[in-house]
């Protein structure tokens, strides 16, 4: 199983994204930005970072890279595809998910484990999970808001594309000040998800809190086996 | 050669934290009067020869498709600037 891992120029989480297909029996293929051929891979990760330094805003530009061209295509196709943090942000600027990545509320830059709700365990990414378990993955960003006008935000909630939510301590907030604790959403196929926590940082012992970010690749490597 | 001035803001309903640190510094200089800010992005774009309508409309464009995100900014004007940086 051949997932692609896209390098753009201020990627930063492209290694620990392949290691994390690595571990769990797929095989990870470099993309690069520039290239127009997705090299037969069966899914895409878009990583973590700052794609072309973050100009303009987050992911504004990475969305035009000659490579999201053929991703943004496949995907409309089904082809699954996961955004993580910057990867996100990439994904809402290619209106593939809707919605935006704001600077956090608090304006300070968050590296913290999170605790998080899976809201729907029947994406591409999320299969392995239970309904409604409870996961703690790493959280690093400094515009991680997740935003979206009200009607977007319930047609969200209605369709059950909230794949991920904060769990906010009791009378507490979010880390990043995101609409209604949203941490992660899908396209209504399910295939394209983002999200702004790094399941990538938490596949192995000894290297973040958990190992609970090991269900994203698991996921989709069943995914792709039963396509 | 001339230039087209690009304004671009976030929308009123989007928070604006760079705005609200601006909005917290104010105070502390003295300008108390100010009760909000919001900031901005402004884009100049420069062609050889004059800015024509083609130029407006193409800025327009770009404003459009890369140098504002509709779902959280709107393009507040686009207009021609001669090369002594006079509004037309």
């Amino acid at each position: 199983m051949k997932i692609g891992v896209v390098t753009f120029p201020g990627s930063l989480d492209d290694r620990d994204a392949a290691r994390a297909v690595r571990a769990v029996g797929g095989e990870p293929v470099s993309l690069w930005h520039g290239d127009t051929d997705l090299k037969g891979v069966d899914a895409v990760i878009l990583p973590g970072g700052f794609s072309y330094g973050d100009y303009l805003r987050c992911g504004a530009i990475a969305r035009f890279a000659p490579v999201m061209g053929e991703i943004i295509d496949r995907a409309r196709g089904g082809l699954p595809v996961l955004g993580i943090c910057n990867g996100f942000q990439v994904l809402t600027e290619s209106h593939l998910l809707p919605g935006a990545l704001i600077r956090n509320d608090h304006r300070k830059f968050n590296c913290v484990d999170t605790r998080l709700r899976v809201e729907n365990a029947q994406t591409a990414w999320t299969s392995d999970y239970e309904q409604g378990q409870e996961i703690t993955i790493v959280l690093k960003n400094g515009e991680g808001g997740f935003v979206a006008d009200e009607r977007t935000l319930d047609a969200l909630e209605g369709e059950g594309r909230v794949v991920f939510r904060y769990v906010a301590p009791e009378g507490g907030r979010n880390p990043n000040g995101s609409y209604r604790d949203i941490a992660g959403i899908s396209n209504d196929r399910g295939n394209v998800v983002g999200l702004m926590p790094h399941p990538e940082h938490c596949v192995e012992e000894g290297y973040g809190p958990s190992t609970d970010g090991l269900g994203f690749f698991t996921s989709v490597l069943k995914q792709v086996v039963s396509a | 050669m001339g230039n087209v001035v690009i304004d671009v803001m976030l929308k009123p309903e989007i928070l604006d934290p760079q705005g609200q640190a601006v909005n917290g510094a104010l105070p502390r200089l003295g300008f108390g009067q100010f009760t909000d800010v919001r900031q901005g992005k402004r884009f100049v774009l420069t062609v050889d020869g004059e800015v024509t309508d083609e130029v407006l409309a193409a800025a327009r464009q770009a404003a459009e498709k890369l140098l504002s995100n509709p779902v959280i900014e709107d393009v507040v004007s686009v207009r021609a600037q001669d090369a002594e940086g006079t509004a037309k």
